[in-house]
Parts: structure tokens; sequence; C-alpha cells
């Protein structure tokens, strides 16, 4: 019994409003994060191990930026360019030789990468967390709380990027040529595509995306160098629950786990860091019931 | 093999373990603690190697299985008085185990990539669970214990010194690796190569394929665990990084860097690492971030030379 009312302590609808927010939130970013790691896997067969790291550069390029012109919205920009330029460099040196090899080395290349990145980003920048200044500093008052202004814009953007995204792959020609390599490689190639600089550009807008949101994000929570590593593993956990390649699932799953760990945290018996254990308790439900991903339909 | 080839084998392998032997008589007690751990490492990496190397499955988890061996380890040390070093075996063994079972009965439902997503996923929930349970795991801080002492209670005992830790890790991992090979030429190690070169097929000729990769990652996650064991006596502590993903991941880099599918090569990896590390350290300072040249050659190693030193040494002795 004690246990009992020590979790459902302090319970309010209130406070599950505010979750709510918070929830969705998060799970906006972790949706464009999740979307990038998706368009990567989709089109290559390749699992960026290395997408948290490209999260904490984006995080890291924006503190810089913004450093110097004093401008976050120029800092965004300049962060996804430069990220998504990084990630079409390392496409070309690391996982260009390794096409037409086995799956599996290519997540060890990019293992090797991330390993790389971070530690370069703790030897460049050091342990201490960076601050990126949120553009919008309003409030606005729900309840007894004054929430942010800016969280909503996060999750406006990252929806906007996300939608834009889906625009250019469902209408653009370049994402029709996108979607062509994801269905067919070799028949891609022969209506003459060229399959090799698809791939590097579709690395290069997952890696855009992922630093976009590290830059979205930033404001939220310090920047460090190991930032990266807890969003590869919940995006790894999203794009299973949501079945891999699939971006509609990918963004369910993200903002459901979001919700999930948002709930959680709010119970008095668990503390933040161990509500990730709620999103490993529907990967491991997942994988009993729909081991293909919760969001993709029953195969006949 | 031959019956020529045999001889061959055995009579290298007889030099080395008898190399293994001695070499701590001659060390200084630094290097000779490093080799131990070389050793050590190496158990861990070629652990894993029954799942990289022969039934094609890229473990990064094998820090859980390692982490669990370290702290039943630790448990049984300090739980009885006298410590017991067989009971520490013992509780660190079935540790490892459970929670191989418990990892193996969900993540073989995968395949490939997403096995190696969610065998990190579930170390990082163990990582994630000992670091925050405090009371129990000691937290951040880990668990120290003493050292138990060396043979069998009540019959004959000795403490633990440096050559005597030396050579009865070398001992274990050497029946270890008798054990792993005897496995692998196995008619169940033969299945577990079958499922690595097609699956499909077979599975058509009637394997039951999960129960053999479920068997496959309990026995991977024993020895892992065994490995745990060993470090956690020879360090008399049990810390959470240890269950850190980090840890599979050097783990797969040993086995890449030494030659995956050999046994032998992840404890070569292992010490090439190791090496490379100490003497970066010893060229730069303790600061310097040695992962970044170390990830460069992973990298350059899985573009040019895939088979690993082991395989690129065999290539060129057969030239």
């Amino acid at each position: 019994m004690d246990l009992l009312q020590q979790c459902f302590h302090g319970m309010s609808f209130d406070l599950f409003v505010i979750q709510t927010l918070n929830g969705i939130v998060t799970g906006m970013i972790l949706a464009l994060v999740a979307s990038g790691l998706t368009l990567i896997f989709g089109i290559m067969d390749v699992v960026n191990f290395a997408h948290g790291e490209l999260f904490m550069l984006g995080a890291y390029m924006g503190v810089l930026v913004l450093a110097t012109t004093g401008s976050f919205w120029l800092a965004l920009i300049l962060a996804t360019l430069i990220v998504g330029l990084i990630g079409a460099a390392l496409q070309i040196t690391t996982l260009r030789p390794l096409i037409g090899r086995d799956p599996l080395t290519t997540i060890l290349a990019t293992f090797g990468i991330s390993l790389i990145l971070q530690n370069y980003a703790l030897w460049q920048f050091g342990p201490v967390a960076r601050k990126i200044q949120e553009p919008y500093t309003g409030h606005f008052n729900l309840f007894y709380l004054e929430y942010p202004w800016y969280r909503l814009v996060i999750a406006g953007l990252s929806a906007a990027i996300i939608g834009g995204f889906w625009m250019f792959l469902k209408y653009g020609k370049y994402g029709i040529w996108i979607r062509a390599t994801t269905q067919d490689r070799v028949m891609a190639q022969a209506m003459g595509i060229p399959v090799p600089w698809v791939h590097t550009a579709a690395f290069a807008i997952g890696a855009g995306m992922a630093a976009a949101s590290g830059v979205l994000f930033g404001p939220l929570v310090g920047v460090n160098h190991i930032m990266g590593l807890d969003w590869v593993l919940k995006a790894f956990i999203v794009v299973v629950v949501g079945g891999m390649g699939n971006l509609g699932g990918s963004i369910a799953a993200a903002i459901l786990i979001s919700l999930l760990e948002a709930y959680a945290s709010m119970l008095g018996c668990i503390s933040p860091a161990q509500a990730v254990i709620v999103s490993f308790v529907v990967l491991v439900l997942t994988l009993l019931f729909r081991p293909t991903g919760l969001f993709v339909p029953t195969p006949k | 093999m031959t019956p020529r080839d045999h001889k061959y084998y055995w009579i290298g392998f007889a030099v080395i373990i008898a190399a293994l032997a001695i070499a701590p008589l001659v060390l200084p007690p630094y290097w000779q603690r490093f080799l131990t751990e070389i050793l050590i490492w190496g158990l861990l990496a070629m652990s894993s190697d029954i799942l990289i190397g022969y039934t094609g499955m890229v473990s990064f988890g094998h820090s859980a299985f390692f982490g669990l061996g370290m702290y039943g380890a630790a448990a049984a040390l300090l739980m009885f008085k006298p410590a017991n070093m067989w009971l520490a075996f013992v509780f660190g063994l079935t540790g490892a185990a459970l929670v191989a079972m418990f990892v193996a009965y969900f993540s073989t439902r995968l395949r490939d990539i997403y096995f190696a997503i969610t065998t990190l996923i579930f170390s990082q929930i163990f990582y994630v669970i000992i670091f925050t349970w405090t009371d129990v795991t000691g937290g951040e801080n880990g668990l120290s214990f003493s050292r138990p002492q060396l043979g069998i209670p009540g019959v004959w005992t000795t403490p633990f010194t440096g050559e005597t830790m030396h050579w009865f890790v070398l001992a274990v991992v050497a029946g270890s690796y008798l054990i792993l090979r005897r496995i692998t030429q196995s008619p169940f190690g033969m299945v577990l190569q079958s499922i690595r070169e097609n699956e499909p097929r077979t599975r058509a000729i009637g394997y039951p394929v999960e129960r053999y990769k479920i068997v496959a990652v309990m026995l991977s996650g024993m020895f892992a665990g065994l490995a745990g064991v060993l470090y956690a006596i020879q360090n008399r502590f049990a810390a959470p990084d240890f269950v850190h993903f980090l840890l599979s991941g050097e783990a797969v880099i040993f086995n890449v860097m030494g030659g995956i599918g050999t046994l032998v090569g992840p404890i070569v990896g292992a010490g090439f690492f190791l090496l490379l590390r100490e003497f970066l350290g010893r060229l730069f300072g303790e600061q310097f971030p040695y992962l970044i040249p170390l990830g460069f050659i992973f990298i350059v190693m899985i573009i040019f030379l895939p088979q690993g030193l082991l395989g690129f040494a065999r290539r060129w002795l057969n030239r």
C-alpha cells in the first residue's frame, strides 16, 4: 500500500496535461531523429550507429554558430547544412567501399565512426555541457506552471520538417529517385538513376535531419558529448517498434514511447533515469507479439 | 586437417601456452598484469566470436553478460564468509546464463541488424538498472570486495598472487578455448555455421533455427560471464562501467581486428588493441583520446582487411 501511495503521490490532472505536452514535444524530436535513421536504413540497408553522434555534432555546430553570429535560425540552418556535408563525406569515405559486403560490416563501420566523433567532441569541447540560448523566452500560463512557447515551436518545426521531407519524397524529382532506389536498386540503376549518389544524398539528408533535431533540442538540455547515445538508442527502439523503413510507423512509435516515458516519470516511485525502462517494456512486448513492428499492417 | 596438421597444431598450442605460462616469471609486475588482462578480454572477445564468427549474429550486448558475471561474483564474495572462489563462479555464471536466456529469448526473434540493435538496447537497460539500483549494486561506485583464496576450501588453499592469478586465468582461458573449439567442430557448431551461411535453407532442412540460436547466445553469454568473474577476482571490484555498451563495442572491435570466426583471433585482437592503446597513452599522455586513432584503424581494417590480423597473417604465410 505504501508503495502505491508513494507511486501516485502528487498526481493530478494538471500534471497529466503538462506531461502529455512534454511527451508530444520530445516525441516530435525523436520522430525527426528516427525518420533520418529509417530513411538511411530503407535505402541502403545501413543501420547508422553514428546517428546519435550526428545529432550531437549538430547541437555543437549550433552552439558554435550561435556564439559567432548570435542568430538561432542561422545556427539551425548552418548546422543542418554542415552536418549534412559531413554525413556525405562519411558516406563516401567509409560506407561506399562497403557496398555489396555483408550488411553487418556497415554497422561495424558506423560504430567506428561514432566512436571517433564522440571522442573528438570530448577532446575538442571538453566534458562540460554547453548551452544553446532559446530564440523565444516567452511563456504562457498552463495551470500553475508557465509553459515555454519554445517547446511548442520545436514540436511545430519538427512536424514541418518531417512534413516537408514527406512531400519531397512524394512529389520531388529527387524524392522519387530516392523511393525508386529504395524499392529496387538494380532497376533504378538501369533507369539511369545515379544510385551511388542517391545513397550519398540520402545519408546527407538523414544526417542533416539529425543535426536539425540536435539544434532544436539543445536549449532544453545541455549539449554534451554523450547526448548522442541516449537518442540513438531511443531512435533504435522507435524504429524497431514502428517497423524498420516505415516512416509513418516511426513517427507514431516515437510519440507513443515519449508519451509513455513522460507519464512514467510522473509516478513517484520511478526516477526519471528509470523511465527509460518503459520504452524497453514496449520493445519487449512488440518483439513478443508483433516482431515486424506495431504499426505495420499484418501480412496476409 | 590431416594428421600432420594436427601434430603441428598441438605443438603450436603447447608452445604458446608454455610461453604464456613462463611470461609472468620474466615480465615486470605491470606487464604481467597487462598480459593477464589481455587474456581476460580475449576470453570475452572469444565468447562473442561464437555469435559473430560462427552464427553470423553481431552482438552488441556482451557487456551485460560480462557485467552480470562480475556482479554475480561480487554477490557471492560479499555474502558468504569466508569468501569462496568457486561460489563466485557458480553465482557469476548463473547470473550471466539467466540474463543470456532472457536476452536470447527476445532478441533471436530478429535477424542481422535488428539482433545487434536489440542486444545493445538490452545491455543498456541492464546498465540503467545496475546504475540506479544503488541499495543493491552500489550504483555508480560499484562494489568492492577482497580477493578469495585459490584452491579447495578445507583441503588446500593459497592466496592469489600476481603469478598464480595469471596461471589460473591462463588455465581457464585455455580450457575455455579448447571447449569452444570442440563445440564449433561438433555437429552443433556445424549447424551454427550453416545458419550463418544460409538461414532459410537450414530451416528448410529441418533444424529448429531459433532454438539453436538461443543456445548459441546462452553459451556465448556464459563464457562472457566467465570472463567477468575472472575480471572481478583480479580487480576486486564490480562497477557499472563494465555493463555499459562501450565494452560490448570493444569486444566487437577485438573480434574484427583479430579476425572473426577463428577463436584465437579475438585474443590476438584484444592484445593488439590494448598494446596500441598503451603505446598511444605513453606517447601522448593519459588524456589523449586514444579511441580516435583506434577508431580510424578499426574502420580501415573493416574496409581493407576484413579477415583481421590473423586472416592477413594466414594469407601471407600461404603465399
